[in-house]
């Protein structure tokens, strides 16, 4: 089923959690709300489930209106960031509960709870935990009874806050991949809500990235990486490095590096600034072209399968990092203290948050 | 309600289960209370301050401010100690020390009064001993504020011993890293943490002690001007059909009860400053 | 769940570094505790039962079936059965209120609440007899009609629900507001009905914490004597109730009888103090795994 938010205003006291939000999800996709805490996208998702009001503005479920009714006849399933399972309740008890609160005509029949209720267990891998209660359970178990809980009601959408934000890094990547395998199998339009970008990269179809109560960016997690619409998006995808100059006849001049852009070509003297995301800085022992920058190795760190290089621009105090592969880190064999080239591989240049 | 509803959130009947509350706040509490004053201004201000002055209005003050004061320190003392002890120690029995603490929250107060006044006079159980010694506890001031002390014990150490609970083994563990004996541990870190439970639960016991009737009237001996304390004179005064005597003497007893449920207020408040 | 392991560990913790203060100096405060409590609270609780029994069993069965006790003991029953069921209701309501919604005024709402613990139960009495009494607002249109509530059995229960107002409610609206809202939502996003919410989710969660304000409840109603003793107007065998009729025992020097009666009631307390015990530990248990 498809969701359309149109125009939506939250407010709360004095702060706008959200200002004139419109979007459309189509049906069947997996969306990810994207965006730093605070940024409204919880608020969002809860308007969209019921459980809060917007002040102004419609939510739309296959076309049809929904503000004005209730969560429970919205039919969506909920996953709450802290299960919020039911703590005197077994597992069998916490997935039949939305069964069992039916009116008794549509109520199904004891046994075809029963059998609902174990085929969810077993789609979520537990159908061994049904007599348990939550906090016999681990973290991720808990979270894929939640689930099982908001499915046991055929949602037409899967709504779910912050999914992963709980769990410990290795289980985390498990329930992600595992969500996302779900999601291929059962096709509901889901909506979840994170603060990693990650996480949104790895999982969703279609990720939305939010700040400040509005939508910055909505696109596939290769459109949003590979063309940021705003610098926010850029920032918040990824480490980045950020250059402070000026245009000048359609040509940005930043910190020693000047870097061609036709679509700016009327603007004149105006302050721009230049992004460069870590691992598109290419470190070299000789110059290249006229945009490599000749700069000093400060500091190397080694993470694993990267390294992160910082260094010092010559004639200049800002810092620049670098990431490189450790493969390419060996081949280079660099040290502390050496003095090299580095050269962006690909400039994004911001004049008043527009890309050029 | 619907402008409540939005505003808030999803959960059905907050405008009845709200509305009720208010009700029956009123209809129970509110309005009893308002008659008091209202009946008391129904008296001059000279009637009333002549009536709330007489000597042995005073008098009365003077007991039962005096030994709810005496009480209040003697549990602040002794309510730490066994919120500490109850806390920190182990020892056989513990449980059920624990549980003993709230008998005088649990144990009706006239009960307490015939049990004390029986215990304490000359012939009882410790009162016997204390004789000899000069020691004169049952249908005395003494016998007062030993009743209050019983009383008012809970309070004390109900408000102290959860704090002792939250106190964090990490901080401790930092004085003693930073060089603190133990001694210095103690007054320097605990005790500045413990210090405003204490004096809440002071407060409490203190007007707990103040109001306090049914255990006190059995051992005090009730003398005017000597071990009459203000509650049995409000009693008097109404079973003497002077109504107006126990209204204006019940409203200034009613006064001090709210500034002191201010000050255990405040209290709260104050010991909540460093909280996240 | 992770949380419910840390507090286990760290209440472990908190009984280990007892090793703090020095053997001696920790069995002497001890000793100094237990005979301080020793003195003010058990030696008490001993004599009620010993002055019972002092005559033996058979003057203490009689004391108890004597007409004036068993009616008293009737009174009490009534009182209370009229005092808890609604104290309970409105302590459910007021929480309900209170713990799952923001609203102005919350914090003196619940200051108001807790009012009655802060007056003189003498006074507690005493407003009732300023309404209903002869000399009080509506006293003369009561007699005219030939209604008496005060010096007859309403006063009493009136003013039993006067001291008992806050049990309840006290006790459950920290427990509600600590266990948020989270699981609500959930029910009603599953599409149950507020009231199938509040009997399935909301209730069970809170069980221990009504049983707690209930029996503390239960234990002053009955034990309740500074303010039914103003409104009563201490008629025997008709608005005496227990803990009074221990006073008029006590005063006509009939002590073995007076105390007789009286361990009912302190039998009483220490039924309520083990409901209270288990009530307050299962309360944290169901905090804790929260």
């Amino acid at each position: 089923m498809s969701i359309e938010i149109e125009n939506v205003n939250k407010q709360f006291g004095t702060f706008k959690a959200l200002s004139n939000v419109s979007l459309a999800i189509p049906s069947g996709e997996l969306v990810a709300l994207l965006g730093p805490s605070g940024c409204g996208k919880t608020t969002l998702l809860r308007i969209v489930a019921g459980l809060e009001y917007a002040d102004s503005g419609r939510i739309l479920f296959n076309g049809e209106d929904t503000t004005q009714s209730h969560v429970r006849e919205r039919r969506v399933g909920f996953v709450f960031q802290h299960y919020a399972l039911f703590r005197h309740m077994t597992v069998f008890d916490n997935v039949a509960f939305g069964l069992t609160v039916r009116p008794k005509a549509t109520r199904p029949s004891k046994q075809d709870i029963r059998e609902k209720v174990m085929k969810l267990l077993q789609l979520v891998q537990l159908e061994n935990m049904a007599t348990r209660y939550p906090a016999q359970l681990s973290g991720g178990q808990r979270q894929r009874i939640a689930l099982a809980r908001a499915l046991a009601v055929e949602p037409q959408v899967l709504l779910l806050d912050e999914p992963f934000g709980a769990l410990d890094a290795q289980v985390r990547a498990e329930l992600r991949r595992w969500l996302r395998r779900l999601h291929d199998e059962i096709h509901v339009t889901s909506v979840f809500v994170t603060h990693d970008q990650e996480e949104a990269l790895e999982v969703a179809d279609r990720i939305v990235v939010m700040n400040k109560g509005k939508i910055e960016q909505v696109g596939t997690p290769d459109q949003v990486y590979e063309n940021p619409a705003t610098s926010f998006v850029l920032n918040f995808l990824g480490s980045v490095n950020m250059f402070h100059g000026r245009m000048s006849q359609g040509k940005a001049q930043l910190s020693g590096l000047q870097v061609h852009s036709n679509g700016y070509a009327g603007a004149d003297d105006t302050p721009a600034v230049a992004y460069v995301r870590s691992h598109d800085i290419e470190i070299d022992r000789s110059q290249i072209d006229n945009s490599s920058i000749k700069a000093e190795i400060k500091n190397i760190l080694k993470l694993g399968p990267t390294v992160r290089i910082s260094l010092l621009i010559e004639g200049n105090s800002e810092f620049v990092e670098a990431e490189l592969t450790r493969d390419k880190f060996q081949q280079l064999d660099l040290k502390h203290g050496e003095h090299v080239y580095v050269h962006p591989r690909q400039v994004r240049v911001f004049v008043d948050d527009f890309q050029i | 309600m619907k402008l409540f509803k939005r505003h808030n959130n999803v959960l059905p009947g907050f405008g009845i289960t709200l509305g009720f509350t208010i009700f029956y706040l009123s209809v129970i509490v509110l309005i009893p209370l308002s008659a008091l004053v209202f009946r008391t201004m129904g008296l001059t201000w000279g009637e009333f301050i002549s009536t709330v002055t007489a000597p042995r209005v005073m008098a009365s003050y003077k007991v039962t401010f005096g030994a709810a004061l005496i009480a209040a320190l003697i549990n602040a003392v002794f309510g730490v100690l066994v919120a500490w002890v109850l806390v920190r120690y182990k020892f056989p029995g513990r449980k059920i020390v624990d549980a003993l603490v709230d008998l005088p929250f649990a144990l009706p107060t006239a009960v307490a009064g015939i049990t004390l006044a029986t215990i304490y006079s000359s012939n009882g159980w410790v009162g016997r001993y204390l004789e000899p010694l000069g020691i004169k506890i049952a249908f005395t001031p003494l016998g007062i504020t030993l009743a209050m002390t019983f009383i008012g014990l809970p309070f004390v150490v109900r408000t102290v011993q959860p704090v002792i609970e939250e106190i964090e083994v990490e901080l401790e563990e930092a004085a003693v890293c930073l060089g603190a004996n133990r001694w210095q541990t103690l007054t320097r870190v605990i005790f500045p943490m413990l210090f405003p439970s204490i004096l809440t639960g002071f407060a409490l016991s203190f007007a707990r002690g103040v109001g306090e009737y049914g255990s006190i009237i059995f051992i005090a001996g009730n003398m005017p001007m000597v071990s009459e304390i203000t509650p049995l004179l409000i009693i008097t005064k109404l079973e003497q059909f002077d109504y107006r005597g126990a209204t204006a003497i019940a409203c200034v007893m009613l006064l001090i009860s709210f500034l002191m449920l201010l000050v255990v207020n405040l209290l709260q408040k104050w010991s909540r400053r460093y909280a996240d | 769940m992770s949380a419910h392991v840390s507090t286990i560990t760290t209440s472990v913790k908190s009984k280990d570094r007892a090793q703090n203060e020095p053997a001696v100096v920790r069995w002497l405060l001890i000793a100094v505790a237990l005979i301080f409590l020793a003195l003010f609270l058990a030696l008490p609780l001993a004599a009620v039962f010993s002055q019972a029994f002092e005559k033996g069993l058979s003057v203490y069965l009689d004391a108890l079936r004597e007409a004036d006790t068993m009616s008293s003991i009737k009174l009490t029953l009534i009182t209370a059965a009229f005092c808890v069921p609604l104290n309970l209701f409105f302590g459910v309501t007021a929480a309900w209120a209170i713990a799952k919604f923001t609203f102005p005024g919350k914090n003196l709402l619940i200051t108001l609440i807790d009012l009655p613990f802060s007056v003189s139960p003498v006074i507690s009495g005493l407003i009732y007899v300023l309404i209903f009494g002869l000399q009080g607002w509506i006293g003369p249109w009561l007699q005219d009609h030939d209604i008496k509530i005060v010096f007859a059995v309403p006063g009493i229960i009136l003013a039993t629900i006067f001291v008992t107002f806050p049990f309840v409610a006290r006790e459950l609206i920290p427990l509600m507001e600590a266990q948020g809202r989270e699981e609500e939502e959930a029910a009603l996003v599953l599409g149950a009905t507020g009231l199938q919410t509040f009997l399935r989710v909301t209730l069970p969660n809170v069980k221990w914490g009504i049983i707690y304000g209930v029996i503390l409840c239960n234990a002053r109603a009955m034990g309740e004597f500074g303010a039914v003793s103003v409104v009563s107007g201490h008629i025997r065998g008709m608005t005496n109730t227990v803990p009074l009729h221990v006073e008029i025992l006590y005063n006509e020097y009939n002590y073995t009888a007076a105390f007789a009666v009286a361990s009912l009631l302190a039998f009483l307390a220490l039924i309520t103090l083990v409901v209270k015990t288990i009530a307050e530990w299962k309360v944290r248990q169901q905090l804790e795994n929260h």
